[in-house]
């Protein structure tokens, strides 16, 4: 095990990455950085259960999300965000036609993973999630950034099974447009 | 067996990524998707999402990578 001093600065040097991994769920500067600081004094307290057997930002990001489900708790006590209408599916009108069928049909994406090298894509991607209504990016990112299921989503957010796949549906409809408009359909 | 419809195919489609699908409605989407282009590509773009949102967290977007 590396001494104290330099089992900290290790930590310490990852905190850029916790705060984007957190900041990317919790969309709040001040909350991201509470979950943070959390999850590196429990870090430092629980050093002997690294004892590099992972991959130490492994290890933390692990930790982290804890602390992240404990602040989307917190937050889901507080009347903060509006409820989403489950009936507002009908947003997809513009997609589909009367019948269930695509009004237009989606277009192929050209070099999908070559996009995944690129910096600017990953900001079209952002600039995607931060179109989506509060509650509707909270429930996809859990489930895509925090790797949750949906059961402990569905607790987490005091939402029925049913509630919760139809906002993913709609996350997933609705980024896949978002990124078709402002990156691949350029 | 009633054939989906394209909002009914992506539905499960993006269903499929977050609990086990029923015999049958593997069944039934497996017959849709084997006719229906537009529905694949946005499956296959749902599921995209996945990957790339779980490297959103590893890219610094001020220095790129």
């Amino acid at each position: 095990m590396p001494p104290a001093d330099d089992f900290r600065s290790q930590i310490e040097a990852l905190r850029p990455y916790l705060m984007r991994f957190a900041s990317l769920q919790l969309r709040d500067a001040a909350a991201a950085e509470d979950a943070v600081q959390e999850a590196l004094v429990a870090a430092l307290a629980g050093e002997a259960g690294f004892a590099g057997r992972a991959n130490l930002r492994t290890w933390l990001t692990g930790i982290l999300k804890h602390k992240i489900v404990d602040a989307i708790r917190r937050q889901a006590r507080e009347p903060a965000l509006p409820q989403e209408g489950e009936d507002a599916a009908d947003e997809f009108d513009a997609l589909f036609r009367r019948n269930g069928h695509w009004a237009e049909r989606p277009a192929g994406w050209d070099d999908p993973d070559g996009a995944l090298e690129q910096a600017q894509f990953f900001r079209a991607l952002e600039r995607c999630l931060e179109r989506l209504p509060a509650r509707t990016a909270q429930a996809f990112m859990m489930r895509e950034h925090l790797g949750l299921e949906t059961p402990e989503i569905c607790k987490e957010l005091g939402i029925t099974p049913t509630h919760c796949w139809v906002m993913l549906y709609r996350a997933r409809m609705t980024l896949r447009e978002c990124l078709q408009q402002t990156w691949f359909g350029r | 067996m009633r054939l989906l419809t394209c909002k009914e195919t992506t539905r499960l489609v993006s269903q499929g990524l977050d609990r086990e699908l029923a015999f049958g409605e593997r069944v039934a989407l497996r017959l849709h998707l084997a006719i229906c282009v537009g529905c694949r590509r946005a499956g296959s773009q749902m599921r995209y999402l996945r990957g790339a949102v779980r490297k959103l967290a590893t890219i610094d977007l001020k220095t790129g990578f």
